[in-house]
């Protein structure tokens, strides 16, 4: 293989002209994080209404969250962002299409949501998982004591649940951070679009990759590793 | 003479009292005035008419009716899968119910301007399982519904949960969480947290049956000083050394009906049925 290796090139000027290579990397982190934690807060809000709504006694909540898990869980991602990004402008009333298309960062907008959404109803899955797993008797003895179904789920069930699911959620957190990747095609600058930037700018392949996987390894041991703090903050003394 | 003596009597009951209204409108009152002695007063607590329910095709109860007046210890007991779990959770709408009513302290369960938390904060539930809060402390446990149903301060909810677990016996153990308590105390703390809501009636569904045997006594132990202070209770239980004790009535059923419902002397003594003696004899036989 007949390759120059190059390592310094993280400290040469990039053809931005606003920095160095390392610089242009790090304007990637940063937008990964920012669009996954955006784009967490959705998944997070919008599946625990999910979840519980699948767990509800009544039919229709029930039906729509069904119907919501299942239309998001099963079209590829690349595919939800090609619809969220190039067909939802053009399917809207023109004037509310022309808005999204000249709306500033709108690739950093269409993807938080369209990922948001879409790790919704994975997250509305866990969080069935774990109302389900908890002793029937739980509901039962919140809706004893006189408390309201909200009620019973906010101070009763939906405490002992999240902690149930605790782990799998970190799993969800971390597909949910490399899922930013998919983004690029919609032209959101972030940690993978910015190696592959850099790799044809420099043509410095291996290093530019090398560098986005030990980023994208670092971050995610960050969230391991707060995971497992967060365990241990809401661990039930002896359980 | 005698031909006139006769329309007196017929006539004399309606002046005698014009300010009662509604003298039909109590029969679950009218056979229990005599022989039941604490139940003499007989203000129905609980009064269970004609309840049937369901499962799909199943039906699981039949026709129950009965009654628990005020200060009434009553015992329901009978083979498992006979229904009486299911119609004790039928009292406070844990258990929906296809036919009859339900009252409980005047409030009927099925209608639909009765708000039924309310209706359920005044009725104390102990499970079989506990079903403490496994993510709050003892205290915790004790005031959550204290301060979300009956919107008490966090202060008086505290200390009213404090003089209750000392009442069982449990004031050292305010900090600890259910995990860390064995099964007679847990199950102590639940019969304190539902009794923190000043219920008016307690319902115990197998209260003891999910216990190592030397936890049951001081299970039992508090239930039977409840008892004495005269808390209207309904209890599932197999202990028949607690329904000797101090139940007024026992109910026993089979197959979702109430084949005997008797004063406990009446139903020790020579249960009617011919069910209610196997079971007698099954389970008092060792």
């Amino acid at each position: 293989m007949n390759y120059n290796w190059n390592w310094g090139i993280f400290f040469e000027a990039s053809p931005e002209g606003t920095g160095t290579y390392a610089d242009m990397l790090l304007s990637g982190l940063i937008w990964t994080i920012v669009t996954a934690l955006c784009a967490w807060v959705i998944a997070f809000a919008v599946g625990s209404v999910i979840g519980v709504m699948r767990t509800l006694p009544g039919r229709v909540p029930q039906a729509f969250g069904n119907a919501y898990v299942e239309l998001f869980r099963n079209v590829p991602l690349l595919v939800q962002m090609f619809l969220w990004f190039f067909v939802l402008p053009e399917v809207l009333p023109e004037s509310w299409g022309t808005w999204l298309k000249q709306m500033s960062n709108a690739p950093f907008y269409t993807a938080v949501v369209c990922l948001g959404l879409f790790t919704a109803s994975r997250v509305a899955e866990q969080v069935r998982a774990g109302i389900q797993a908890l002793p029937r008797g739980q509901r039962m003895a919140g809706t004893a004591l006189g408390l309201t179904t909200a009620q019973t789920y906010r101070y009763v069930l939906l405490p002992n649940a999240y902690r149930i699911i605790l782990p799998p959620m970190t799993s969800e957190f971390l597909n949910n951070l490399k899922n930013t990747s998919v983004a690029l095609t919609i032209g959101l600058l972030e940690l993978t679009a910015r190696a592959r930037s850099m790799q044809e700018f420099s043509f410095q392949v291996f290093e530019a990759f090398t560098a986005a996987t030990l980023l994208y390894i670092l971050i995610n041991l960050v969230v391991v590793t707060a995971s497992g703090l967060l365990e241990r903050r809401f661990a039930v003394p002896g359980r | 003479m005698t031909s006139s003596a006769m329309p007196p009597p017929a006539t004399a009951p309606e002046p005698q009292r014009p300010g009662a209204g509604a003298p039909p409108s109590s029969p679950v009152a009218a056979p229990l005035a005599g022989p039941a002695p604490a139940a003499a007063a007989g203000v129905p607590m609980i009064a269970i008419d004609q309840v049937s329910k369901w499962y799909g095709d199943f039906q699981v109860l039949t026709n129950c009716t009965t009654s628990v007046v005020k200060g009434e210890v009553v015992v329901v007991c009978g083979p498992s899968g006979s229904g009486k779990s299911t119609l004790i959770k039928c009292v406070n709408a844990l258990e929906p119910f296809q036919k009859g009513q339900i009252t409980v302290d005047g409030t009927k369960v099925v209608d639909r301007r009765t708000n039924l938390p309310q209706l359920r904060s005044r009725v104390g539930m102990v499970f079989q399982h506990f079903e403490l809060f496994p993510h709050l402390s003892i205290t915790g446990n004790l005031s959550l519904a204290q301060r979300k149903v009956l919107g008490r301060g966090r202060e008086e909810a505290e200390a009213k949960g404090m003089a209750l677990l000392e009442r069982v016996g449990l004031k050292a153990h305010a900090h600890k969480f259910p995990g860390q308590l064995s099964g007679g105390q847990q199950q102590r703390v639940a019969i304190a947290r539902a009794l923190a809501m000043n219920p008016v009636v307690m319902l115990f569904d197998e209260p003891t049956s999910a216990l190592d045997p030397e936890m049951v006594g001081e299970v039992l132990d508090v239930m039977v000083e409840l008892a004495r202070e005269g808390m209207t209770m309904m209890v599932v239980t197999h202990e028949m050394g607690f329904a000797r004790k101090v139940a007024n009535r026992v109910i026993f059923m089979d197959r979702g009906e109430i084949v005997e419902d008797a004063r406990k002397e009446d139903f020790f003594g020579s249960p009617r049925s011919e069910r209610a003696q196997t079971f007698l004899s099954k389970i008092l036989s060792h």
